[in-house]
């Protein structure tokens, strides 16, 4: 199935149709930005997936859809600011939700059409095969003439809808089309009008037509029917519904396409003749359209939530980036599944501004912080819908993180050195347009050392004017230049041990304050009387 | 078909959740005995005696329903018994023939339903007759309509319609099912048909018109062959299999259900019977509208205490009309905490459509009956020990709504007075304004004092009290606090010991 995916089809309509995702989706390489190992170009996970938990992100994404191979679509960038227009205008036209349910309904009869293929194919009863390759066919049909006249009923702007919109009115025009649909119609209605009696007693069966014999079952259920009250347990034996037929069911089946030889001939010719009725264009459509449907959907519970997402401005110049009211991805999926709630964050960088430095209380948030400016900057470039109410972001060309690695954990000298050589790489690596993102570098060393090796790399980012978070307990790196800004994580004020989750542009600080246990249990006169109120 | 004993449009559901609180309940105002007495050993009549009592009604109309119900039966306890042995029969019947059941095969769930249908005529066929005999002799609504309803359902014609299917289900002339080409093409919608007059042409019988028909035999060793037929026919049957086990259901769902509802008033029988013997007065409480805070009462006692002790207990009075707050202090072991008891005892039993404990009772139902009582825990004075005093005051915060009651038993004793008193003084107020009534026993003089010192129209203040002598009486009177605690007469009837040096008083609190 997968290689069906990327069979290519002559374009038939004026405007030719790239593929719903646009050019670049094959995961080859992308010219302007260089073949960098661990960057995704090759459709493998980059290196910084997992520090960013981008990669529990996409397997969440994914999961369910594993039919649609849609990870190298995460991994792979959509190239410049022109596609990821190009695909943000489809996700726009997504927004309308007769549409999105259009689509999914879609793809919803193309898995169910699949499935009746490859049941037909396990079968060896020769009417059995044949009814479920006619029913394949029906759901085929179904999916496309439904998809064809939603497209036209729905109000569509982007250019990838449009086109692909004008390529199926070419498909659904031609002669080809037509027959096969009106004679799978005619087939179905035929073989629904076959009913039939079968008559037991003891080992001898008889088959016969239906002649409007009474229902005994509805006599007897109207006879005791005055006794019903609430609902009650059911009795109907859930038969294993086996696709096979039992012998007994394949003999009854044998004298029915005797009884009714007209309809079971005429199947057997129309299997003979539709063998090939899929088309390749439709089948990569109903996968690259994934991308969009799986991320939507992995997002829907976030938004419903009361979470944002927003389509952000990228830009390859600016490095003037903000994002208002944005949450860590991963976090928030795994918040809101337990009814938690998600703490959103602010943060901006202007002229000169390229560095934010995050110290503060332990467990406030602040690898969650860095996180999540690292999501927001790979989500973006693969033209996805980002966490905020609104955002503007850079279009880079690598991101590098560095955190800690649990496994080193046994040898703390080692870890040092690991930590000392991983920085080296990432500053030999990087280039201006580069985004690093460091979480606790030089941890485990003195506050002495830790300041030392701190500035040295700092000098070196401020150097090459690169966009950065970086987490630490060394609040003097804040204070390196005016390219540097401090954030903090913040308390409950008046109880020091309540994280807020919120990070703040503002110098370090400890405020405590002393609160009446009243207070606390919610039983001062106002508290309780407006909890009752409400 | 519903007997409708307990309410006049609902089900009684013994499994129904009982509200969050019932477990607070339950101990605070010693509930376990009173529903032993009710269920008199029988643990059935115990949980059904439990959900009722602590499932209050809420509206006065329901509440004179039950109370009419109680009346015939208190009349008439005879005719009760014989419908409860009836109830009981079927139950155990059932559990006889339903635990045989082999749930996959319609053909055995066909089988164990006919039996059981079999038995529950007979018993629907009792209960009709005894109907029949007692209809008039009834005057509450409920009993009448459920014995009309009965005479009208339950006709001699139906039971012979029961009979003929009965016999029809044993399929002497073979199974007829009708069918058409599902999933696959294999057969789908089974329906099980009564067989009509299907006659071949006489074309077709010599043998040159168009066959209309074909047959087949499994032969006698095939065993697959014979399992996939009767996995045919057993489609055919499923409906109607069941169609039988949903009636048996049904019937045995009504026996279930009756025997609930006659089981609440054979448990107040019970419990009529044993307060009688002892000479305890009991009354039917009169039910008011929610809204208006009323409450008042003659002769009231505490039903659990009685059941626990020998001699009769001491009844009391007081009128709370039109009161939020029904504030008692006074005497230790002057009765403070049976007097909180048996107001909230009375309460529930009104709310459930019981007689009550009393000469007399009125009040206007509530929305939820909460308890916020000292324990042994709290009594320490350490800050865990008020932190989980306030914690549990928060809990039941968060379950209050406006037409709530709390009583209150010496809550907020966890701390010293002054700071007790200071939050107690915030609690309250606050409940009082959000429309909570509350019942609060208090040796807390400076909460007590404050709050009566303000003349609140809403407030009554009560007093354990004690006669001239010292010896309590367990009576409660109208009565502000008293600014000394009655610990004095507590160290005189022990007898007191030798003073220490000036500056020390024999006030021990």
């Amino acid at each position: 199935m997968a290689n069906g995916f990327f069979q290519k089809r002559k374009d038939q309509g004026a405007l030719s149709f790239r593929g719903i995702l646009g050019d670049q989706v094959r995961g080859d390489v992308d010219p302007a930005k260089g073949d960098d190992p661990g960057q995704g170009h090759d459709g493998t996970e980059p290196a910084f997936f997992a520090d960013l938990n981008l990669d529990q992100v996409v397997e969440s994404i994914v999961a369910g859809y594993e039919e649609y191979e849609l990870k190298p679509f995460f991994y792979h960038r959509a190239g410049g600011a022109e596609a990821i227009q190009y695909r943000h205008e489809v996700l726009r036209d997504l927004e309308d939700e007769t549409l999105l349910g259009d689509i999914m309904a879609f793809a919803q009869r193309m898995r169910d059409m699949r499935g009746h293929l490859a049941q037909a194919g396990k079968l060896h009863h020769k009417h059995q095969q044949q009814r479920w390759f006619l029913d394949a066919v029906e759901i085929y049909c179904d999916a496309v003439g439904r998809l064809a006249s939603d497209l036209w009923r729905a109000d569509l702007t982007s250019q990838g809808f449009r086109s692909w919109r004008e390529h199926l009115s070419g498909y659904l025009g031609s002669a080809e089309w037509r027959s096969l649909a009106a004679e799978t119609k005619r087939l179905e209605e035929d073989l629904s009008k076959v009913t039939y009696c079968v008559h037991v007693k003891g080992n001898r069966v008889t088959v016969r037509p239906y002649d409007s014999e009474v229902d005994y079952s509805s006599e007897v259920q109207a006879t005791f029917e005055r006794f019903k009250q609430g609902g009650v347990q059911d009795y109907l034996v859930d038969f294993s519904d086996s696709p096979v037929a039992s012998p007994v069911e394949a003999k009854i089946l044998d004298l029915l396409a005797v009884l009714f030889d007209e309809v079971f001939s005429a199947l057997d010719d129309y299997c003979g003749r539709h063998g090939d009725f899929l088309d390749a264009t439709i089948q990569r459509f109903d996968r690259e359209v994934h991308l969009y449907l799986a991320y939507l959907d992995y997002i829907a519970p976030l938004r419903a939530a009361g979470l944002n997402f927003c389509h952000p401005d990228v830009s390859g110049e600016s490095k003037e980036v903000f994002a208002n009211d944005t949450f860590d991805v991963a976090l928030a999926t795994k918040l809101v599944r337990q009814r938690g709630s998600v703490v959103g964050n602010d943060f901006h960088l202007r002229d000169p501004e390229r560095i934010l430095v995050v110290s503060g209380p332990n467990q406030g948030g602040k690898t969650t912080f860095a996180r999540t400016f690292g999501q927001l900057h790979h989500l973006a470039s693969i033209g996805l819908p980002v966490p905020g109410r609104q955002a503007r972001l850079f279009l880079f060309d690598k991101v590098f993180t560095h955190f800690e690695r649990q496994d080193d954990l046994a040898e703390l000298s080692g870890q040092l050195e690991d930590d000392l050589v991983r920085m080296r790489d990432i500053l030999t690596l990087a280039t201006p347009d580069s985004i690093v993102i460091a979480n606790e570098p030089f941890f485990s060393t003195t506050l002495r050392d830790s300041l030392f090796l701190g500035t040295r790399a700092m000098e070196r980012i401020i150097h090459l004017d690169l966009l950065c978070v970086w987490v630490t307990f060394v609040e003097e790196l804040a204070s390196l230049g005016e390219s540097v800004v401090s954030m903090v994580t913040t308390v409950v004020p008046g109880d020091p041990s309540q994280r807020t989750y919120k990070v703040v542009r503002r110098p370090a600080d400890g405020l405590s304050y002393a609160i009446s246990i009243a207070e606390k249990y919610g039983l001062t006169y106002e508290v309780l009387k407006s909890r009752i109120a409400s | 078909m519903k007997a409708n004993l307990m309410y006049e449009d609902q089900d009684f559901e013994v499994s129904r959740a009982l509200p969050d609180h019932h477990g607070e309940l339950v101990e605070d105002l010693e509930l376990t005995t009173l529903f032993e007495a009710m269920a008199g050993g029988d643990a059935f009549l115990f949980e059904v005696s439990k959900r009722a009592v602590l499932s209050s009604l809420r509206d006065p109309e329901a509440i004179r329903y039950r109370q009419q119900v109680l009346d015939d039966c208190l009349a008439h306890p005879e005719v009760l018994r014989d419908m409860y042995a009836i109830a009981l029969e079927a139950m155990e019947g059932a559990k006889s023939i339903y635990f045989g059941w082999f749930r996959r095969y319609p053909s055995a769930i066909l089988y164990s339903s006919v039996q059981a249908l079999q038995l529950f005529a007979g018993l629907l066929r009792r209960l009709r007759h005894l109907a029949d005999d007692h209809a008039a002799d009834f005057r509450s609504e409920g009993l009448c309509n459920f014995f009309t309803r009965l005479a009208r359902e339950l006709g001699d014609e139906y039971f012979d319609a029961i009979d003929e299917h009965l016999r029809r289900l044993r399929f002497r002339d073979g199974i007829l099912l009708s069918a058409r080409l599902g999933k696959g093409n294999k057969g789908a919608g089974y329906v099980l048909r009564t067989p009509g007059h299907n006659k071949r042409t006489l074309k077709e019988r010599i043998g040159i018109g168009p066959r209309s028909s074909y047959s087949f035999e499994i032969s006698p060793r095939d065993e697959a062959g014979a399992r996939a037929l009767s996995q045919l026919t057993d489609r055919g049957t499923n409906l109607v299999a069941n169609a039988l086990a949903q009636s048996t259901d049904h019937i045995l769902a009504f026996f279930t259900a009756f025997r609930s509802e006659l089981g609440f008033y054979v448990s107040c029988l019970n419990l009529h019977g044993q307060l009688l013997a002892k000479g305890e007065p009991v009354c039917k409480p009169v039910p008011l509208p929610p809204g208006r805070p009323a409450l008042s009462f003659d002769g009231l006692y505490d039903a659990c205490l009685t059941l626990k002790v020998d001699r009769r207990v001491v009844g009391n009075g007081a009128d709370a009309d039109g009161k939020m707050l029904v504030m008692i202090t006074g005497a230790n072991s002057g009765g403070k905490s049976t007097f909180l008891r048996s107001v909230g005892l009375a309460q529930l039993m009104m709310q459930c459509g019981m007689f009550v404990g009393g000469e007399s009772f009125r009040a206007n139902v509530c929305d939820g009956l909460f308890t916020h009582f000292i324990r042994e825990e709290d009594a320490s004075m350490s800050r865990g020990r008020l932190e989980d005093e306030l914690s549990r005051m928060s809990a039941i915060a968060d379950q209050l709504r406006p037409g709530c009651i709390l009583l209150c038993n010496e809550s907020l004793a966890a701390t010293n007075e002054r700071e007790g008193s200071e939050i107690a003084r915030q609690v309250v107020g606050a409940l009082m304004e959000a429309g909570i009534k509350v019942c609060y026993v208090t040796h807390l003089f400076d909460l007590a004092e404050s709050l009566h010192s303000k003349k609140l129209p809403t407030a009554l203040f009560l007093r354990a009290e004690r006669q001239a002598e010292g010896t309590r009486t367990f009576k409660v009177i109208e009565a502000p606090p008293l600014a000394t605690s009655f610990g004095q007469d507590l160290y005189q009837r022990i007898g007191g010991w030798t003073t220490e040096p000036a500056g020390h008083t024999a006030d021990t609190r």
